[in-house]
């Protein structure tokens, strides 16, 4: 959860960065912590590629095969990485959900929840506002699925500041409840009797859904999901809004007697974080499903946990890993039908890939290399 | 349908009754064993995992060898081995044990379905339950007093925990290294080995509980075995107040509040079932917001939980 170690010594040193070795040295020395979190994760991203290659190789599959395969299906033609983009674009706003409130110090794990309450907001509002124009209805669906997402967030971070609940329990918590009100909903008041096997809501109208990028296969949603995520990105990194959640995130008491509004501002980071799972399943709804049921709740949100951790909360990272995430996910048929895998290869996949990378996390600093130069000045 | 006409609505209360008591076992093993990890101080957060591959190797051994009880402990050992893989990770400098429990889940639940694809179909010789409904002619009360001793050995498992928190050497070392591991460090204990070993004792206990789910009920092994009940153990064990007493109370009412939603809609009742689905989630929730304060932590917690020391 921590930020990778900082480079306090370069910072202090900055002003006898006069003479030209001084600076070339010093430009030599800050490349290390950069060098070091480019390296950890591909590094941990190589020995989970071997370690599920031996997985593969003991479950009798040639290991080099399904490489080639997740390869091909991920990213090996525009076909294929268009579909990577379509799976990418909810695992990035869900995983905004997690990675706002992780720099206030909260962990919040009820991005399913969010998208949820947030893909119900939008079937409702898209099924019962027909007449608009297709833009404006648009617009009007994801407001209402941002506004119950970040309601949906905001619960828990209520409880949280002022009852002291712990957020990651009533997260989790709002999940289930979510998915019952789905379940209602769904086979009660919005229930559409010609859906007989799976009970769905009404479809939304040809006219309320979100089209494709000219020219591609892909949904607007990952235009949204990027858009949201270069959003968060510069808000947290490049604001003084984006300091001040940090600094709650580091010490709240400090923030506290420094005069931050802290319930605000955590009221707020929370409210964004669902509002971007809200979206995520407004554009599951709009784009994917074309109305709500019970495959709304497939697991993007847990998906999104993870990438936010992996990708140190920052929204850059998130759009990184979650395109690579979206690429795991959309190897799944092909390892199913050229290698005989079951389709939970994938999951085993993830799960390998993960336990690694928050192992690499672990390893900040334990390599001389990166910090050669800086031992050496000591 | 037609079996409850006989007995109407007094299958309402039976129904909630057998839940209390066939359902509440997996829910008992997971708290018990998410209780023994948090009380040393680490979250297991990744016990559905743990869970699903106790169902998995359960069911699958117990195919193989046509022996339930070795599919038992079998289940056990492989729940150990995610938990040894936790303890590990979690105890690492800078992870976070929360992303790790996430993680475990991912994992866990694809080996489980990966290795458990073959034994989705066949049948597996079940674990054998004590019948006390002889006497009575209603199918109902019959199939609710089914009694597995799997939920008498939890029963008394809690029991005994309780003791050993309070009046051993171990329970000691335990409540030390997840109240003040500093403390525990100064008495001379390897908080890493308790906290080791506390995880994989829980992981065992988990893995026991998956093994129920696929040798007694409902007893058969699916990708859906689990309804999310590793995922609810932590909220359980805050529920219970890290007291494995409580955490049986927990589990009987959360058994029985999971089969409030079926009895409902086999006595009838069709709008509002998938609501009552929601209860023991609304109920927790609802309890941890009426007895939390902000001002201090609440009353049975570990110190030194989620602190990360």
């Amino acid at each position: 959860m921590n930020s990778p170690p900082s480079t306090p010594v370069a910072v202090s040193s900055e002003p006898a960065a006069g003479a030209p070795a001084e600076a070339t040295r010093l430009e030599s020395r800050n490349w290390g912590p950069t060098l070091e979190s480019v390296c950890l994760p591909v590094g941990a991203v190589a020995v989970a590629m071997i370690l599920f290659g031996l997985f593969c190789a003991f479950a009798g599959a040639n290991p080099w095969g399904v490489f080639a395969s997740i390869k091909k299906a991920a990213f090996g033609s525009w076909y294929s990485f268009q579909n990577t983009m379509v799976r990418a674009a909810p695992i990035m706003l869900c995983a905004l959900c997690t990675a706002v409130p992780l720099r206030l110090g909260l962990i919040i794990i009820g991005n399913e929840g969010a998208l949820v309450a947030g893909g119900l907001g939008a079937v409702v509002m898209g099924t019962a506002w027909t007449t608009a124009p297709h833009t404006v209805a648009l617009a009007a669906m994801a407001v209402s699925a941002m506004i119950c997402g970040a309601l949906w967030i905001s619960a828990s971070g209520a409880i949280k500041l002022y009852r002291g609940v712990n957020e990651v329990i009533s997260s989790l918590l709002m999940n289930y409840i979510a998915i019952a009100v789905l379940n209602h909903l769904v086979d009660g008041p919005l229930h559409d009797p010609s859906s007989l096997n799976k009970p769905s809501s009404y479809p939304i109208p040809e006219a309320n859904l979100l089209g494709n990028i000219p020219n591609t296969n892909v949904h607007l949603g990952f235009i949204y999901g990027v858009v949201a995520c270069l959003i968060v990105w510069f808000r947290m990194e490049h604001t003084t809004y984006g300091f001040k959640v940090r600094m709650i995130g580091g010490n709240i008491r400090a923030a506290r007697i420094s005069g931050l509004p802290v319930g605000w501002i955590s009221m707020t980071a929370c409210a964004l974080a669902g509002a971007a799972a809200g979206l995520a399943g407004m554009v599951e709804v709009a784009a994917v499903h074309g109305r709500a049921n019970e495959s709304l709740a497939a697991g993007y949100g847990y998906s999104g946990i993870l990438v936010a951790f992996v990708a140190r909360q920052n929204g850059l990272g998130c759009l990184i890993v979650s395109i690579l995430l979206g690429g795991i996910l959309a190897s799944g048929g092909i390892l199913q039908r050229a290698h005989h895998l079951p389709d939970a290869t994938v999951l085993v996949f993830q799960g390998i890939v993960f336990l690694v990378i928050l192992y690499s996390d672990s390893l900040y600093g334990r390599f001389k290399i990166f910090q050669e130069r800086t031992h050496g000045r000591k | 349908m037609a079996v409850n006409d006989s007995i109407g609505w007094l299958g309402v209360p039976l129904a909630i009754l057998a839940g209390a008591i066939r359902g509440s076992t997996p829910f008992l093993f997971v708290s018990l064993g998410e209780c023994l990890t948090e009380k040393s101080g680490k979250i297991n957060l990744g016990l559905e995992g743990t869970l699903l591959i106790g169902a998995m190797s359960a069911y699958a051994i117990s195919y193989k060898t046509g022996s339930p009880w070795v599919g038992l402990v079998v289940a056990g050992l492989s729940g150990t081995g995610l938990g040894l893989v936790h303890a590990w990770l979690s105890q690492r400098p800078r992870v976070n044990d929360i992303a790790v429990g996430i993680a475990m889940i991912m994992f866990g639940g694809g080996l489980a379905f990966f290795l458990g694809k073959p034994f989705i179909q066949p049948m597996a010789p079940a674990l054998p339950t004590w019948d006390l409904g002889n006497w009575s002619h209603v199918p109902q009360i019959h199939s609710a007093l089914k009694i597995s001793p799997l939920l008498v050995f939890g029963i008394l498992l809690a029991f005994a925990m309780h003791w050993m928190f309070l009046s051993t050497r171990w329970g000691l070392f335990i409540r030390a290294s997840g109240d003040k591991p500093d403390a525990a460090r100064a008495m001379g204990i390897s908080v890493v080995k308790v906290r080791t070993l506390s995880i994989m004792t829980g992981s065992f206990l988990a893995g026991l509980g998956g093994a129920y789910l696929s040798l007694v009920y409902p007893g058969s092994w699916s990708e859906r075995v689990s309804s999310g009940q590793g995922l609810m153990a932590v909220a359980l064990v805050i529920f219970a107040r890290w007291d494995p007493r409580y955490c049986l109370y927990a589990s009987l009412l959360f058994g029985g509040a999971q089969a409030v939603g079926p009895a409902l809609q086999a006595a009838g009742v069709q709008s509002y079932y998938h609501l009552f689905n929601a209860a023991p989630y609304v109920l927790t929730l609802g309890i941890m917001i009426f007895t939390c304060t902000p001002k201090r932590s609440l009353a049975g917690s570990p110190g030194a939980l989620g602190s990360g020391e």
